[in-house]
């Protein structure tokens, strides 16, 4: 019982971006635009939670708190969540099922084009994130779940590509894609393993193995 | 005539004779007034300053030519790219709140006869026009926009343009105190932007000094803006301190950020695709479902002829 609230709180958290447009689309403060102000910020709330869900290994490694690593599978599949709403904001209500023009907006342009790659790298991961899968594919449910590196990745150039400017160039609509590509960037890197393996020997020395989980979990 | 009614924006202001021409005030009023007669004799001269006594935005009977409604001041003045105050549209109108647009100068000068420092004031004596103009943001949105200003070529007329003047240059104020959005150093600021002088010339070209019967509100480019209805909204450049006629083609500040994809004439064209976003539909704020974008956003019959003979898929 005692652990439960970090549990409430990453499910308090993935609730949040959708009541806070719920609640807005009820009291009229969304844009004047609503439609594309749904679709993008439940593009960021998958972008926010993908990054989230990234960031749980690399927590541990400079913390040693190790409540955080079962809270991983939540903050993925509302990544996913997200980037579903985002999709059929996308097709259902942007483009109303006008399948001929989507599937041309899909060859034609690549951001779109990463976007719903994005969301079929993160499929297969949703799909096996039951802990049937998990204990059944043993060694192949790891790989698989490395894809998520490559959404990490792939996600920022279709936000980065959204916006108005040069991402590549420096110029234009681009600090944000660029300050979230540099997190994700150094989410990655602190995965390699000898990485890992120094920062972790560093924690160790500075503040030893139990500290953060003594005070966390008191 | 009849023809040229559904094609040619026809500016209200040529319809009813410009002393007849209701403030929005007035048309509010008029909306319960049915018979001619009791119109005409709700067309009282204009007051000097027409304070707001309805809330923008509450309606009106404005539409474009094609019969489409203005939208309401209330988005008009709510969803502004306008990045010299923020890259977040919502974010434009609080944060332009106390923007000073008075006093306010505006130098034109370059391959003039006449160069001279305009004060707004100055400007204002031109003579006025109301038109109600599409706006079609290369970001596949749009809006009726009811504007008042003068044409960009009575201006001009007054400056003389040289025979080697072949462009007009625009530049928006420089000032990031005023500008937060000036201190990003991911734009060649101060915004820029230029028009061929035959576009600069056409009647359709507007310098906008208000909206809606009274001042232009500060997201919208207060005091005054360029308003070139045929083409993406980026190339109605606000704020403008210089007009400056040049031989050579000026820089453009989306032009020189992403060249292969703000090309220098940016005509509104649901034909030639922009490499990022399609063009073919856009959505009217206000509606749910998107529209097909016109060629030239519906004024191809009065600026088509400008472009005759060029390549737009390379013209761009």
């Amino acid at each position: 019982m005692k652990k439960e609230w970090l549990r409430v709180f990453v499910h308090m958290l993935g609730v949040l971006p959708l009541s806070l447009i719920l609640f807005d689309a009820l009291t009229g403060r969304l844009s004047v635009n609503p439609i594309q102000d749904i679709e993008q910020r439940l593009g960021r709330a998958a972008l926010y939670f993908l990054v989230a869900s990234l960031s749980v290994t690399p927590v541990y490694t400079l913390t040693g708190w190790r409540s955080v690593l079962p809270r991983r599978r939540a903050l993925g599949l509302y990544a996913f969540l997200y980037a579903s709403l985002h999709f059929i904001t996308f097709a259902a209500i942007d483009y109303g099922f006008d399948i001929q023009e989507i599937g041309r907006l899909i060859v034609e342009k690549p951001f779109i084009l990463l976007g719903l790659t994005t969301g079929l790298l993160l499929l297969p991961l949703a799909v096996t994130s039951f802990d049937y899968f998990i204990r059944t594919m043993g060694r192949k449910w790891k790989s698989l779940h490395r894809l998520v590196y490559a959404a990490g990745v792939t996600v920022i150039i279709h936000y980065a590509w959204a916006k108005k400017g040069d991402f590549f160039n420096l110029r234009g609509d681009i600090l944000k894609p660029l300050l979230w590509g540099a997190l994700i960037l150094v989410l990655l890197v602190l995965r390699i393993p000898a990485v890992r393996r120094g920062v972790s020997r560093v924690r160790q020395r500075i503040i030893g193995n139990g500290l953060i989980r003594r005070f966390a979990e008191k | 005539m009849e023809n040229k009614l559904k094609h040619v924006a026809i500016p209200s202001s040529e319809i009813t004779p410009k002393d007849l021409y209701l403030s929005r005030r007035d048309w509010l009023k008029m909306a319960g007034i049915v018979s001619a007669a009791s119109l005409l004799a709700a067309c009282a001269p204009r007051p000097a300053v027409v304070p707001p006594t309805l809330a923008p935005g509450t309606g009106s009977d404005l539409t474009d030519e094609l019969g489409d409604p203005a939208n309401t001041f209330e988005q008009i003045t709510s969803y502004n790219n306008y990045y010299e105050f923020s890259v977040d549209k919502q974010a434009v109108n609080p944060l332009s709140a106390n923007f000073r647009s008075t006093p306010w100068a505006v130098e034109v000068s370059g391959l003039v006869q006449n160069p001279k420092t305009y004060t707004i004031e100055d400007l204002l004596k031109l003579e006025r026009v109301d038109r109600v103009y599409r706006l079609r943001c290369v970001e596949a949105w749009s809006m009726v926009i009811p504007w008042t200003g003068f044409e960009l070529n009575k201006l001009l007329a007054e400056a003389e343009p040289m025979t080697s003047a072949k462009y007009v240059a625009f530049t928006t104020l420089l000032d990031p105190e005023q500008f937060p959005g000036q201190n990003s150093p991911f734009y060649p600021w101060p915004y820029a932007e230029g028009l061929r002088l035959d576009e600069a010339m056409h009647r359709l070209t507007l310098i906008a000094t208000g909206l809606y019967g009274e001042g232009l509100p500060n997201p919208n480019g207060a005091p005054l803006r360029l308003v070139v209805p045929w083409k993406y909204g980026f190339k109605s450049i606000k704020a403008i301190v210089k007009i400056e006629l040049t031989e050579t083609q000026p820089p453009t500040l989306w032009n020189t950020i992403a060249p292969e994809e703000y090309g220098f004439y940016s005509n509104v064209n649901p034909n030639v695709d922009h490499p990022r976003w399609s063009q073919r539909t856009e959505r009217r704020i206000g509606e749910l479902d998107r529209r097909d974008t016109l060629m030239f956003n519906g004024y191809g019959e009065e600026v088509a002829g400008l472009y005759e003979g060029m390549d737009l898929r390379v013209n761009y």
